[in-house]
This record gives C-alpha cells, structure tokens and sequence, in this order.
C-alpha cells in the first residue's frame, strides 16, 4: 500500500486574529503546528502501513519554513517527504490548491490511499481534501471514523464515514481518498530515532517546474474565491431558556414575546 | 536553569516530558488507586525509544549513558514515580548484562530490552539479606552443564512483568561473598515462579513481587562474567544507578513544587492568594533551592560517571542518592503543608508525591547504608592522603 498524507501547517492557536486592513491572518508571535486533524491522517497512515506494508509519504504546500512540519513527520516513522514550494503557489483557494497538490500526486503516480485531515483549523473549509479527489478522478468519502478493511487484494476499501445520525458504511474502489475525523485514533509522540533522522534528513522542495501544471490554475490567478472582507463576528448575548412544564413555559414565552411587541 | 545538555539530550527530555504530560497525568491518579502495572505506558515508552537509550547502538541502542537516564527517569517521576521505576527496573536489569555479559548474552537480551519488547529485572533482596546483601541464601549449585537455583527473592520491582532477570545467588556457598554469582534467568523457565505481590504505601503501579525459585534449571551460558563475581557486579550496577534514584526523586520533588507553586497563585485567604504571605514564599523558595541543588548534583555525578575518567565513584554516586532522596522526602511534606487540608486528600497529586518519595530514601540501600559507604570512604580517602 502506497499511501500519501496531505497536512497544512497551522497557527497554533484556536483565536485567530486577522489583520482588518489586509484581511489576512495575523501570523507574527504565533507558533505553527501541524493541523491537529492532520495529525490523524499521518497516524492512520502509518497504521495502514505497519498492517498492509508499504510507504507512506506526506506533502504540504507551503513557505520554506513548513519544513518543520514535514521533520515532524519523519520523527513520527513517515518514510517520505515532499514540500511544494514556490511563489506562483502563493495566495491560492481551495480550488487552486487541491489542484497544485493532485499534481504532486500525479507526479508520484503510483498510489493507492490518499489520507487528509477532514479540515484545517485555520480555514475550517473541508474543501481540499474532496478537491484533490476530483482533480485525480477518484472515488473519496469524508468523515471517516474508521477502516474496517482493505481486503488481501488491496483494490478496494470499506469505511466508517461519521454522520449526524451516528454512522455510514461505505465501500469504494482504491486509489481512493478519505478525510478522518478525531475518533479514528490517538496519534502517536515521536520517537527519538525518529527525531535524530528528523534532524539530519534534506527536504525535498518541489517547485513549479518540477511538476506538470497549468500556469494559469495556480496561486491568485487560479483562485476564484475572492475575500472581500474578514472580521470578528461579535459574540451573541445567549438566550433565555424557559424550563418546567411545557404549558407554563409556552406561557413564559407568549408573555415574552408580548412584552417585546413581536406578538 | 541552562544545564548545557546537548541537542540529544534535550530530545531525549523532552519525548519523556511528552510522555508524563500526555500519557502519565491523566492517568496516575487511578494507577495510583488500582495498583495496576501501567503496561500501555511501557509501551508508549519504547515507541519513543527511550529503552534504547542506554544501550549501545550495536545492539539496537542510542549509546547513551547516565545523564541521559537521569533525564528520563526524572521527567517521567514529574508524572508518576511508579512509571519511572518501572523503566529504571528494566535498566538495572539490563545493565549487568550490557557491561559484564558475553557477545552471545549482548546479541540474545540487549536488543529485546532496546526495543522495550522485553523488560528485565535485577534480584539481589532476599528475606534474610536486605541491607546485609553478602547474607542471601539462595544457591545456584554447579550441575554438568547448568545451575539449578532454589531460594526465595523479596521485593522485585517488575517481578512478574519481567522477561529477563538477573539474579544474585551464591555458586559457592564455602567461599562466603567470594561465591556469589550473576545469573541470567528467563520467565516461564521451569521451577521459576512469582509469589506474592505487595501492596505498598507508594510508587503503587510498579510491580514489587517475590521471585521463587525451586529447583529452577538453567544453562551455565546464563553466568554473567565469572562464577564468584556477583557482588561486584551488583556493586558496579548500584553505583551507576544510584543517581537514578536521586533523579526519581528529583522528578518528584520538582512535580510537587510545580504544585504548590501553582495552588498558591490560586488559593485565595484574607483576600489574597496565599502566594503573597512571605511565609508561604519562604516555604517555596526553600523548596526550590533543595530541588536545584538536587539537580545540579545528580546532573554533575551522571557526567562525571559518563566521562570514564574517575575509577570509584561509590562516595560521588552515593552521594548523588542521598541528597536528593532526602529532598524529595521534605519537599513533597513542604508541598502538602502549602497546600493545607487540599494537600492532604486524594483530590490533589501532592499526597502522593509524598508517598512516593519515602520509597527513595530506602532502596537500592537505604540512606543509612548510603551514609555509611560514604564515611567508608572518607577514610579511606584520608588514609591514602596521609601516606
Ligand atoms: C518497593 C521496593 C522495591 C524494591 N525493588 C528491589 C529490586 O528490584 N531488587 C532488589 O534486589 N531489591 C529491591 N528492593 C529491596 C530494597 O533494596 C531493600 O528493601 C533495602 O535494601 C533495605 O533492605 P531491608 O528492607 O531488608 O531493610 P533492613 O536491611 O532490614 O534495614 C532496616 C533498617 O535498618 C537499617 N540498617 C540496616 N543495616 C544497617 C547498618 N549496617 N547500619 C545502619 N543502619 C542499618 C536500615 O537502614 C533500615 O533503616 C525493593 C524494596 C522495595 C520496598
């Protein structure tokens, strides 16, 4: 099994501050980790590794400095990294990105699970993953909470996909791709042979040139998104709950809503 | 404070404090409560890698020494001392191996223990023979070609859960200290078995059982060294670990400090917190002077011990047991007097810092003994000056 590991880098933090004149994240003082969501698709795949053998490679894209990212993973038992990095891959969307990561995939042609995070918590958008599946014309399931199996031929997989009503049981065909939730395992802590290859291994910078892309579908250009405006919303005063016996409460309520003109 | 430590060893520290946060924490209180063997935490242990690290990297190991024990063995007692010893157990089973064994012994056990698929257990206590370790009673008698042991081992940390043991017994009784010897014996050999096992006052996780053994065959290949050396092997083994255990207790220490520090920025009387009256401020820092003396001393020793270059260090290791042992007792009563009547319930981890920390100033010889190895030594230091 071949499996590839998307991952973003992230301010760690859960407060975003984004700067209102230039509607961009604010990202000095802030350390940056890897994804928390990302971190359960590293790990799954490397438990798809021990049990079915095989590789796993993990690619972001992103500035020089999401190295560290990538390090972390080689501490964590990943065999293979891959960093996307260049200029024309600045301020892309959604669209721009998946299709600048399933060219990396497309580079890499031999394949056969394609793990993501089921979004980043930065741009909470859950689009890249399901993206990178449609640039590559593969089957993908989000929400995933659990493999149940890849069967001895490896053509195909079977998945726990997490709904509001408890849980689907979806079967596709491989190549495929999942997004996981939180519940589908606790990630591992390096190690430290890990850390020691960490720190000693070069990473691998894919640029523009070294995959076959269009020009035009890349970065801004190839951005439709448009952010007009970003801001914080401002918190919401929280409601008054009535408790007790339902017709005292409907009552309480057609009192209240006289008493605001609204009836 | 800066203690200069390599980059290795600051990753070495800082996978094992991962693994107190993370693992240890949230889960000690109830460890603590069931006594159960926190197998799943081994197993976290050595997925980091951290059974390698005192191991050379021939057989599966990082090559690493002393000072790189300490650190984990101290930042895994920040969590829970009956986690730490367990680890620490496993070294001091690994030990006489990895320095008097033979090419065939290394190649067989080190790289079981450096995974941390196996653990290993040292077995020097017996009923009769604590303190007095040169009065064991338990025989390993020459026959053709094996050992065949009887006699009773008390207070084995990791008895039970341990693969690997390496037992003191004697092989000649007649020759008295001189006929004591290093065995090698493995679990599930026939006429080893585990008798009871204690329920104590702290460290309540780790596993403390006795070991029996009747009639117990093994293969004279199992010998450590040579027959009659099994003193100073577990002499050699004591000095190297003895700042081990200071490093428990200064994990210990440093955990119940963190606590008081932390409870009296919260706890509000006279409508301050109790961290603005001097005498609780005097308390703390007295405390933390304790701790970084402590830790200034076991980090010094652990060097000098790595280094090669001093030959006897049973004063210096002693020492470095001692000392912070003796800390780790009053620093963690301290802790609970900060923290009032909360300190002395369940809800809160210091009592059990407390109750940890007395174990340290008893095994691996008691601090009577430690004392005593030390103004041994002093005299002898003293007669060598005068001639
Ligand atoms: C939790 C736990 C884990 C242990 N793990 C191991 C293990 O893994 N392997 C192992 O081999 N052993 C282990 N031990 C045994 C431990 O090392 C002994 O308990 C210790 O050496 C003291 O021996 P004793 O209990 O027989 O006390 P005793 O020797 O009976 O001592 C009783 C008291 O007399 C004092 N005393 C004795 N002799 C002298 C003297 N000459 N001068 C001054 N004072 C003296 C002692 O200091 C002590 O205060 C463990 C013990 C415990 C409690």
């Amino acid at each position: 099994m071949n499996i590839i590991v998307f991952i973003k880098q992230v301010p760690e933090t859960t407060e975003v501050k984004i700067n209102p004149e230039t509607n961009t994240l604010i990202r000095e003082g802030v350390t940056s980790i890897i994804n928390p969501f990302d971190m359960y698709a590293i790990e799954e795949g490397l438990r798809v590794r021990e049990a079915k053998g095989g590789r796993v490679t993990v690619i972001t894209m992103g500035p020089p400095q999401a190295e560290a990212a990538l390090r972390q993973c080689i501490a964590m038992g990943v065999d293979e990294v891959v960093l996307l990095s260049d200029r024309v891959f600045a301020g892309s969307d959604t669209l721009a990105t998946s299709y600048t990561l399933s060219c990396a995939v497309r580079k890499i042609k031999d394949f056969d699970l394609i793990i993501c995070g089921k979004q980043a918590s930065d741009g909470d958008t859950a689009q890249v993953g399901p993206g990178i599946a449609q640039h590559l014309n593969i089957p993908f399931v989000t929400y995933v909470r659990k493999i149940e199996e890849i069967p001895e031929d490896r053509k195909s997989i079977r998945v726990e996909k997490m709904v509001d009503e408890g849980y689907e049981v979806r079967e596709m065909k491989l190549p495929a791709l999942i997004t996981v939730v939180k519940e589908i395992n606790e990630p591992r802590l390096e190690s430290l042979r890990g850390k020691l290859n960490a720190k000693k291994a070069q990473i691998p910078v894919w640029t523009f040139s070294d995959m076959e892309m269009d020009k035009e579908r890349l970065g801004l250009d190839g951005s439709p998104t448009q952010v007009i405006k970003i801001f914080t919303p401002q918190p919401r005063e929280a409601g008054e709950i009535f408790e007790g016996e339902a017709e005292d409460c409907v009552n309480k309520l057609v009192e209240k809503m006289k008493e605001n003109k609204i009836v | 404070m800066d203690y200069l430590l390599t980059e290795e060893q600051e990753m070495i520290r800082e996978l094992a404090s991962k693994i107190t946060e993370n693992k240890i924490m949230p889960v000690r209180e109830e460890l603590d409560r069931t006594g159960e063997f926190p197998g799943g935490i081994v197993k976290d242990i050595a997925a980091a890698d951290l059974f390698r690290v005192a191991i050379p990297e021939e057989y599966g190991g990082i090559g690493g020494g002393c000072l790189e024990l300490c650190l984990i063995v101290e930042e895994l007692s920040r969590g829970c001392a009956g986690v730490a010893v367990s680890f620490a157990a496993s070294a001091l089973g690994a030990f006489p191996i990895n320095r008097f064994g033979s090419e065939e012994q290394k190649k067989k056990y080190l790289p079981l223990l450096a995974s941390g698929e196996k653990l290993a257990a040292f077995g020097l206590t017996e009923p009769n023979a604590g303190s007095d370790a040169g009065a064991i009673e338990t025989t390993a008698k020459p026959e053709g070609d094996e050992y065949v042991l009887n006699g009773t081992k008390v207070f084995i940390t990791n008895g039970g859960e341990a693969d690997i043991y390496v037992i003191i017994a004697m092989t000649n009784k007649e020759k008295g200290a001189r006929g004591a010897s290093a065995l090698i014996v493995e679990k599930g050999t026939p006429g080893f078995s585990f008798g009871k096992k204690e329920d104590k006052m702290g460290i309540r996780c780790s596993a403390t059982r006795e070991l029996v053994f009747d009639n117990c065959r093994i293969p004279k290949g199992n010998l450590i060294g040579r027959e009659g050396t099994g003193f100073i092997i577990t002499m050699s083994n004591f000095n190297h670990s003895r700042s081990g255990i200071g490093a428990q207790a200064l994990g210990t220490a440093q955990g119940a400090l963190d606590e008081a520090v932390k409870y009296s920025g919260e706890r509000v009387q006279f409508g301050k917190t109790i961290a603005t009256f001097q005498a609780i401020q005097h308390k703390l820092a007295d405390m933390a002077i304790q701790v970084e003396a402590a830790r200034a001393l076991i980090y010094s020793t652990a060097r000098m011990i790595d280094s090669g270059k001093q030959k006897n260090f049973s004063k210096e290791s002693a020492i470095s047991k001692v000392f912070p042992s003796d800390v780790a007792m009053a620093v963690t009563v301290e802790a609970i007097q900060v923290l009032g009547g909360y300190g002395y319930m369940k809800d809160y981890p210091v009592e059990k810092y407390m109750r940890d920390a007395k174990i340290m100033q008893i095994y691996e010889g008691t601090n009577e003994i430690q004392r005593n190895i030390i103004g041994l030594e002093l005299i002898k230091e003293s007669k060598r000056k005068k001639k």
